[in-house]
């Protein structure tokens, strides 16, 4: 048989990112264009008993490295277990999510094992038994297909969101196998772990986003960006503009320097659309523009526009979502 | 407290990208070309340091001549010293060659602690830190929006999904900065910064200076390459919702487009 597909599942507070399915989804399309198996790398502490889980997202196989020492994600521990278990598997190809640690763990795997990496892709096919990427460049304002050089392993990290998420096969169960690898000494180490609590949804992983910009005029008037997004259930964010006003956190800020989002629908709020910031929310899959300048470059990415003061629409808006919510549920 | 700082030019963030007429690569001719932004957060985290506890600030970077001008920059916001790894045969490598120069580089200066941005904003390879820690065989923090040290350790505060995490390494280690402009908020060069800029050393390296071939970091090393290029899909012009109608009636047009037509709401 010809060589596995192996993913790397990460996993937080006890369980699977959804991310990691998304991954094992996407590994499951690979190994099938490839006529082969797919394995999975589960790396922590107290993680064995959920390991067989990820059977139902197409995984045969999950090694499992489950020791105290693994307790918190650091890229000194992290690294030699999973690269111990990917020279086991031999993989033709190495998947895992271009979350932050997932990135993180990449590169420093891909120096470790001398291998290729491609962060972020969007997209993995395989053509003639060869794996291609495609993954954004410039935040987004290209696009670059890269290849493997013959006999490299290509490493890939797939952009949360994108990859489609297969129906879980609920009473499919994968085979789990533990290894034991020995964890160097770390001379780093995890001081403090504070999870945000509040519910607060994540700007690289919410499915809508409300965003204010310059036209917020203040940080007072974000309660009206922050109610709309309670009522959607939506994450939010900010341009630029509003972050160096010191209007809001710099971890909101979308565009080339901040964040890159990919969400089924963007609103912007009193943003006129610079550049850099068209490159960080450009993919959104719908895109709605409030803003009273009818000329703001934004509208030329909006599928919806509004030229209107937002502080007479948004109010206005947000009853009309709420009654539409109260309606529809 | 000896600091260096991996250093990397890039285009301008307000640049227009187009794709040149090999398919892959884009037109550099119209660029504005400027620090990596997350890079001259690490200058100024680097600067920060040295205020601290004194030492020196060596950024390293690579690429062709252009190149000087940013460093300059890096010196005149305060830094000491310069190194330029200006060797053709890194075109066309991948991002573990160009690791393996700067690692090499960094060792000959063998600082107490490595700084660099987290990523680029050209190719956002997001790799460049990780790999050169690994190859230097020294533990790394990635994403620091804090820094500090006390001399023998560094710690940062990093955001992750959904939250923070504080960590620390001893030294020696890089630490890969994130943040923003509004967290670093990034000093200026100053005029007499400038002039003395021009007289601080900076020293032009070839690979074989560093001990390297190009056949380990060169672009025949290379195991991941670009092979082509191409624009996002051009949004189709979406539609104003005005007509006759009043801010109720947008809004309620709005509503249910979001609703009945891209069925997302």
């Amino acid at each position: 048989m010809s060589k596995c597909v192996c993913i790397i599942a990460e996993f937080r507070g006890g369980n699977f990112r959804r991310v990691s399915f998304e991954v094992a989804s996407e590994g499951r399309r690979v190994a099938d264009s490839l006529g082969t198996s797919l394995c999975a790398i589960v790396v922590g502490a107290g993680i064995a008993g959920k390991a067989a889980e990820l059977g139902r997202y197409g995984v045969d196989k999950v090694y499992i490295v489950d020791n105290p020492a693994l307790e918190s994600y650091l890229a000194e521990t992290y690294v030699p277990a999973v690269a111990e278990v990917v020279e086991k598997c031999d993989p033709a190809v190495v998947i895992l999510p271009a979350s932050v640690d997932g990135k993180d763990l990449a590169a420093r795997l891909s120096a470790r094992l001398g291998a290729g990496l491609a962060q972020d892709c969007t997209q993995v096919v395989c053509e003639n038994g060869t794996v291609k990427a495609k993954r954004p460049i410039f935040a987004g304002k290209c696009f670059a297909w890269c290849e493997w050089a013959e006999g490299a392993l290509p490493v890939v990290s797939c952009r949360p969101n994108v990859m489609d998420c297969m129906a879980p096969m609920e009473e499919k169960k994968a085979e789990t196998e533990t290894v034991e690898c020995s964890i160097p000494e770390a001379r780093s180490r995890v001081l403090g772990l504070d999870l945000d609590t509040s519910g607060k949804v994540e700007l690289t992983e919410a499915e809508i986003i409300v965003s204010g910009g310059r036209g917020m005029k203040g940080p007072e008037n974000y309660t009206m960006i922050e109610d709309l997004a309670r009522i959607l259930g939506a994450a939010v964010g900010a341009s630029r503009a509003a972050v160096d006003s010191g209007w809001r956190p710099h971890a909101d800020q979308v565009g080339q320097t901040g964040k890159v989002v990919n969400p089924n629908l963007y609103i912007a709020v009193g943003i006129s659309g610079a550049i850099q910031h068209l490159a960080g929310m450009g993919s959104s899959k719908y895109i709605v523009a409030i803003n009273k300048d009818s000329e703001a470059p934004i509208f030329s990415k909006a599928d919806y526009g509004i030229v209107e003061d937002l502080f007479n629409f948004i109010p206005v808006f947000k009853d009309e979502v709420e009654k539409f919510k109260s309606t529809c549920t | 407290m000896n600091i260096v700082v991996l250093l990397k030019q890039t285009p301008d963030t307000e640049s227009v990208i187009r794709i040149a007429g090999d398919g892959k690569s884009v037109v550099t001719s119209d660029l504005k070309w400027i620090i990596n932004p997350y890079d001259e957060f690490a200058v100024e985290a680097a600067l920060r340091l040295k205020e601290k506890h004194g030492g020196s600030v060596t950024i390293v970077s690579w690429g062709p001549q252009r190149v000087v001008e940013s460093i300059r920059t890096a010196l005149a916001m305060g830094a000491d010293s310069g190194v330029l790894v200006d060797d053709e045969a890194l075109e066309g490598s991948d991002s573990l060659g160009i690791a393996k120069a700067l690692a090499a580089a960094v060792q000959e200066l063998s600082p107490d602690i490595v700084l660099c941005g987290s990523r680029a904003v050209d190719y956002d390879e997001a790799q460049r830190g990780p790999m050169v820690a690994e190859l230097l065989g020294w533990p790394h923090l990635a994403l620091g929006v804090a820094v500090d040290s006390d001399g023998s350790k560094v710690s940062i505060d990093r955001p992750i999904e959904g939250g923070k995490v504080t960590t620390e390494a001893d030294l020696p280690a890089l630490v890969t900065l994130g943040g923003s402009h509004a967290v670093w908020s990034p000093r200026y060069a100053s005029l007499p910064g400038i002039m003395k800029a021009k007289k601080k050393p900076l020293a032009a390296k070839k690979l074989s200076d560093l001990g390297l071939d190009s056949s380990e970091c060169g672009s025949g090393a290379a195991k991941i390459s670009i092979i082509s290029l191409e624009m996002p899909p051009q949004r189709t012009p979406g539609r104003i919702i005005d007509g006759d109608l009043d801010t109720l009636g947008k809004a309620q047009e709005l509503v249910r487009a979001l609703h009945d037509e891209a069925k997302v709401i």
